[in-house]
């Protein structure tokens, strides 16, 4: 399946989905040395962003958490690409500065439509996502 | 000209600023970018910026990141060269510095203040700026009425290093139009209360554009606490205030029909007060938030005068108003009743609990809404009440 979107930031990237129906807050809420989200009571608390294809609603918190995108490149530990529902400044510019493929306003809610362990290539020039549902 | 940028032919830094400014825009969903006149950029302190934030800036003055419009930098975590004084870690210090000179490299200068407004960078009357630093975003807005949204650290740079911003928000006139009407019955007799007038107003209001009335006589200061205040209980980026700020005749009858209103008595200014004031025992009076002006340094000497503190009293402000103030003999009275007036910092970004505090009492909502979210015991007090509490 294919869903178009709208490309904020461009560039390819494929991983395995991981999707959160809260908001994250990369500033406090990652650990860029080792990509866990450590949020209290979140729910992603204890998982891996590295290479994944990080899906959630928007980004919440400190302006900081564009840097700890950055970081996070850098170190190796940050998410393969983003999506987002309707994606705001701080997830936009830390994916600019680390150039990672960011889309948001899919067609269909990505939250919804996104499971956990989905296949997914996302070309980000094009605003386009492709879903292999649940393969091994 | 924003083509060859974006294609790197300005080279590398160029290209990643534009690149940063054009997703911007797609966001917001800007028709395009405008021309800035100047620049104010955030995200100084290392205790905000960390390794991240440091790596990042020292990444981008390597790449050969020059400013293009005059830029002023925010307050840092410590005083520059006093920070042994401040009771700042060495390791700190050292990143704090490193910090400052990526900025430096770039063009940056170095004025580490939230009130660059004071020092000479005052931007024209509706001119395009990008500027961050919440407070220096509402005043400039409103008190001087150029055109700014709230900036944060990495699209002010990318703004100074292209001369552009992305054109929406409140650099469009239609958005600057009142969102809601407030009419002040409280009697606002000084800083504090103009503080928790505006603490109390963003947290009602949120991101709206107030119309304020009654208060006909507020002085720059009085509207620097105002703007403070309410751009950190909310997020309010512009207020207009009858009779005083410049755009606000534009405004009549007319426009203010059918907005949200809303009434603030004295209970109101009393509840936001006491919302941030707990009871301590043994804290540190910091005055400064936003940076001091000339004459709110020359009130605490005035007070200060002849008088000798038994506990700590930290002053902030900028380094020309230190200058001016050093001159006229005002920071001589406040060293000799016992005070201490830092520089290039203040108690909101310099890293408090590493420097072993528990509690501070401050005359600024800003400074104690964030010292409290730091896990420090907050009291609010006018300066004169400080003063006399803590003297003899």
């Amino acid at each position: 399946m294919r869903m178009r979107g709208r490309r904020i930031v461009g560039g390819y990237a494929e991983g395995r989905a991981l999707v959160s129906l809260e908001a994250i807050s990369f500033y406090g809420g990652v650990d860029p040395e080792t990509g866990i989200v450590t949020e209290r009571g979140h729910q992603l608390e204890g998982e891996s962003v590295r290479g994944r294809i990080l899906t959630f609603p928007r980004g919440k918190g400190s302006t900081v958490g564009s840097y700890i995108i950055y970081r996070m490149k850098k170190l190796g530990t940050a998410p393969a690409a983003i999506i987002n529902q309707e994606t705001e400044a701080i997830i936009a510019t830390g994916c600019v500065l680390a150039k990672i493929p960011l889309i948001d306003r899919l067609e269909a809610d990505p939250i919804k439509t996104l499971k956990t362990g989905d296949y997914i290539k996302v070309y980000g020039d094009d605003g386009l996502i492709e879903i292999t549902q649940e393969k091994s | 000209m924003e083509e060859d940028m974006l294609r790197g032919e300005m080279g590398p830094a160029v290209a990643r600023a534009m690149e940063l400014l054009v997703a911007l825009g797609e966001v917001f969903e800007a028709e395009r970018l405008v021309p800035i006149e100047g620049a104010h950029i955030s995200g100084v302190s290392y205790k905000n910026l960390d390794e991240a934030g440091l790596e990042f800036l020292e990444d981008l003055a390597e790449l050969g990141a020059k400013t293009r419009v005059r830029a002023t930098l925010n307050p840092a975590g410590m005083d520059l060269d006093l920070w042994r004084e401040m009771g700042i870690p060495h390791g700190f210090a050292e990143r704090q510095l490193r910090v400052i000179q990526a900025f430096q490299r770039m063009g940056v200068e170095a004025t580490c203040t939230c009130t660059p407004y004071l020092i000479g960078n005052i931007p024209r009357r509706g001119s395009q700026i990008a500027w961050a630093e919440s407070s220096a975003v509402a005043f400039s807005n409103s008190v001087l009425g150029a055109r700014t949204n709230r900036e944060s650290g990495p699209s002010a740079l990318a703004s100074s290093i292209t001369g552009r911003t992305p054109l929406y928000g409140y650099r469009i006139e239609e958005n600057r139009r009142p969102g809601a009407v407030v009419e002040v019955e409280a009697e606002l007799k000084g800083h504090l209360d103009y503080s928790a007038l505006g603490y109390h107003i963003g947290r009602i209001l949120g991101s709206s554009v107030p119309y304020i009335r009654g208060i006909p006589r507020a002085d720059a200061d009085s509207l620097k606490s105002l703007a403070a205040a309410s751009a950190t209980s909310g997020g309010i980026a512009l207020f207009h205030v009858e009779g005083v700020t410049p755009e606000a005749d534009r405004f009549g009858e007319e426009d203010l029909k059918g907005l949200e209103r809303i009434t603030v008595e004295d209970g109101d200014l009393e509840e936001a007060v006491s919302s941030l004031s707990r009871g301590v025992e043994d804290p540190v009076l910091c005055l400064g938030c936003p940076h001091c002006s000339l004459e709110e340094i020359w009130e605490a000497a005035r007070l200060l005068r002849g008088r000798r503190l038994r506990g700590r009293l930290w002053i902030f402000t900028s380094r020309g108003v230190y200058r001016e103030a050093e001159r006229r003999g005002y920071i001589h009275t406040i060293l000799e009743a016992g005070g201490r007036v830092f520089r290039d910092t203040c108690m909101v970004v310099a890293p408090l609990k590493e420097m072993g505090w528990r509690e501070i009492v401050t005359d600024s909502c800003k400074a104690a809404h964030y010292a409290s979210s730091m896990g420090l015991k907050t009291r609010l007090e006018p300066l004169k009440g400080m003063v006399e509490e803590a003297s003899s």
